[in-house]
């Protein structure tokens, strides 16, 4: 979206919805708004139905887990023979505020207009909790019930809010960071008992490749080529 | 009067018009839906959290996984996530290579959908005629990227490779004698380029011969006319993105209205419904197979006149060639480092979607300057489709219930990830 266009949206929404200037951001052409939890509904109730808005259609609901953000996987300060992180940078671990644990992005699209808004959410509470907008776009039904699944974000009422992708009987929320990657129980089926049955994971967690951060400045070198010499 | 009581039904999940691992409970009065709860998750493999535990470039092969007969569409929004993140673009030829292989798999998709739901409401003919078809295609994909299916083509920069000179040749086995396999490889003789050149020359009669099969087809249209109406405005609230939204009559085409790579340089137009009913998101369908067939000529005219660069040959994010690596140690090195570890993305958060054959295909791609995604989020237009399914069957008869999920055109790789 042009660069234009983007800030007459950005001042759009700050004025229709009361929001402090601080509270959007436009990067990589995208215009994001932080809103809090209290009048979340109000604000998108707004954005939905002033005509100037007309954000009617709603495509995502995602949830971040900021747990681990800018934690890399192996630190040691220094070269050693264990540790091979020369150069791995300890990220921003220290500076987090964790009591903002859970985000919930909302992307919403404006078909007459033509635009994209992303509504951030961060939520304090804990269990993570936030109010529904299914009401306000029934697609954020299905939405809401995969967060609520994946993640235990509970949405205040939501007409139905069942796990939706995992295993019936499933519990814990996988998506979150702290849940391991191999799970925590597997099933087989034991000839002797003649059914299925479920016993703690034996698969042993590991790391094929490390996480890391670098800070390097290498994409100067590709700069985008030939855009318009067709 | 006796009692008169709600049959609960179970439909699925190895029922054959269930597409896959769908299980629905309906709620009958008689043979009239009251209420469909559709259980999905039965395919759910957590690709999102597979993907923030890899570096970058080995998710792309988990992309394909997702909707698994539109492969080279998912790549494409997970690539230009990524290359949002890193502010590059690729090469000129790169974009018309990835805007012919989309509008390849476009047409892929629709024909499984045409074959598969012709076969759920009684037209037997459709699935081999289109598998036919879809055959050559798969060559093509089989042709630059090694796989039939899980192409793992798009790489961030470009592509993994230009186009081949030459398409791979059947042999005589003992059961095709060299006449047959003479004819068999005709079409095959001359590069990529030529032999899609000659499908795109036939395939619109091919279209062709489809819709004199069931376009007017009495009992097709007894099965689809009426059945599964949606609104415009109801549609946009449902969330129905794709041949979904145009079937009701809008007019959204992110090829279009938000076009990525060279689509603003195609011509193609977009087809639309007006009754919102299971056929006219047919009939929109069958036309794009005509645009995309028109789309991919334009893009075989360029690429036949242009050669030049498919990615971007930056080092730190396209592996060496395996011959310099023998001589070259920065090479060297530039591979190890790549396949070890992957390459870093900046910090931030980006949106990126694609018009895939289904619908809005988006990519929520958050990254903490990692050399792997911080967090992953696939928006896929069959979740949203899917989620209107008790709406558009209420009142509906059981049979009816299968046209419906035949028209969403639902695919469960997508759909539970």
């Amino acid at each position: 979206m042009p660069q234009e266009k983007l800030k007459r949206l950005a001042n759009l929404v700050n004025s229709r919805c009361n929001l402090p200037d601080a509270s959007s951001r436009i990067e990589r052409e995208e215009l994001t708004i932080e809103v809090e939890p209290t009048s979340l509904v109000e604000t998108m109730n707004i954005l939905k139905d002033d005509q100037d808005l007309a954000l009617t259609q709603f495509s995502d609901l995602a949830v971040v887990d900021y747990l681990k953000y800018g934690v890399s996987d192996w630190e040691t300060k220094k070269t050693s023979r264990a540790g091979f992180s020369r150069a791995v940078s300890r990220g921003k671990a220290d500076q987090l505020d964790f009591s903002k644990r859970f985000a919930v992005v909302y992307h919403l699209l404006s078909i007459r207009y033509n635009w994209r808004l992303r509504v951030k959410v961060y939520i304090q509470s804990e269990p993570p909790k936030l109010p529904t907008v299914s009401p306000i776009w029934p697609a954020a039904n299905w939405f809401e019930r995969e967060a609520f699944d994946l993640f235990g974000v509970m949405f205040e009422g939501h007409p139905d809010l069942r796990r939706i992708l995992t295993d019936y009987g499933f519990v814990g929320h996988p998506f979150r960071k702290d849940f391991p990657l191999e799970g925590k129980v597997e099933v087989r089926y034991d000839p002797d008992q003649k059914r299925v049955v479920s016993e703690p994971v034996s698969i042993e967690p590991r790391t094929l490749v490390p996480k890391v951060i670098r800070e390097e400045d290498w994409l100067h070198s590709s700069k985008p080529k030939d855009k318009d010499d067709a | 009067m006796p009692e008169i009581k709600n049959l609960t039904m179970n439909f699925g999940p190895q029922h054959p018009a269930a597409h896959g691992v769908l299980r629905l409970i309906l709620e009958m009065d008689g043979e009239v839906i009251e209420r469909a709860d559709p259980h999905i998750g039965l395919l759910h493999r957590a690709t999102e959290k597979l993907a923030e535990n890899k570096p970058f470039n080995q998710s792309i092969g988990y992309m394909d996984r997702l909707d698994y007969v539109s492969m080279m569409c998912n790549e494409h929004a997970y690539v230009l996530a990524i290359e949002k993140l890193l502010g590059i673009a690729p090469p000129l030829r790169a974009q018309y290579i990835r805007v012919m292989f989309d509008e390849i798999t476009r047409i892929l998709n629709h024909l499984m959908w045409l074959g598969a739901h012709g076969l759920d409401i009684g037209a037997m003919t459709m699935f081999l005629y289109c598998f036919r078809e879809r055959e050559d295609l798969m060559d093509c994909y089989e042709a630059v990227s090694g796989t039939r299916m899980h192409a793992t083509y798009y790489r961030p920069g470009g592509v993994y490779r230009d186009l081949p000179k030459e398409m791979p040749q059947y042999e005589v086995t003992k059961w095709r004698n060299s006449k047959k396999t003479e004819i068999m490889n005709n079409s095959r003789s001359g590069s990529l380029l030529d032999f899609l050149e000659n499908f795109v020359d036939r395939f619109p009669a091919c279209i062709d011969e489809y819709e004199t099969l069931l376009t007017d087809n009495r009992i097709w249209k007894q099965r689809t006319v009426g059945i599964g109406v949606v609104s415009p405005e109801r549609a946009e609230a449902l969330g129905f993105t794709g041949p979904m939204l145009r079937g009701s009559g809008v007019e959204w085409d992110l090829r279009r209205k938000q076009p990525y790579e060279v689509y603003d340089k195609l011509k193609f137009e977009i087809p639309i419904g007006i009754n919102g009913d299971c056929y006219d998101r047919y009939l929109v369908r069958m036309e794009e197979l005509r645009q995309s067939n028109k789309i991919i000529r334009q893009c075989i005219d360029w690429l036949r006149k242009n050669p030049g660069p498919v990615n971007l040959e930056d080092p730190k994010l396209t592996p060496p060639k395996r011959a310099d690596m023998k001589g070259d140690m920065e090479a060297l090195i530039h591979h190890f480092k790549l396949f070890t570890e992957g390459y870093c993305v900046p910090e931030g958060e980006v949106y990126s979607a694609v018009e895939h054959p289904k619908g809005e295909f988006g990519i929520y791609l958050v990254s903490d300057g990692a050399n792997k995604p911080y967090r992953l989020k696939v928006r896929a237009a069959g979740f949203a489709h899917l989620s209107a399914m008790d709406e558009m069957v209420r009142g509906h008869m059981l049979a009816d219930v299968v046209a419906v999920i035949g028209t969403m055109d639902i695919v469960f790789g997508e759909i539970d990830r």
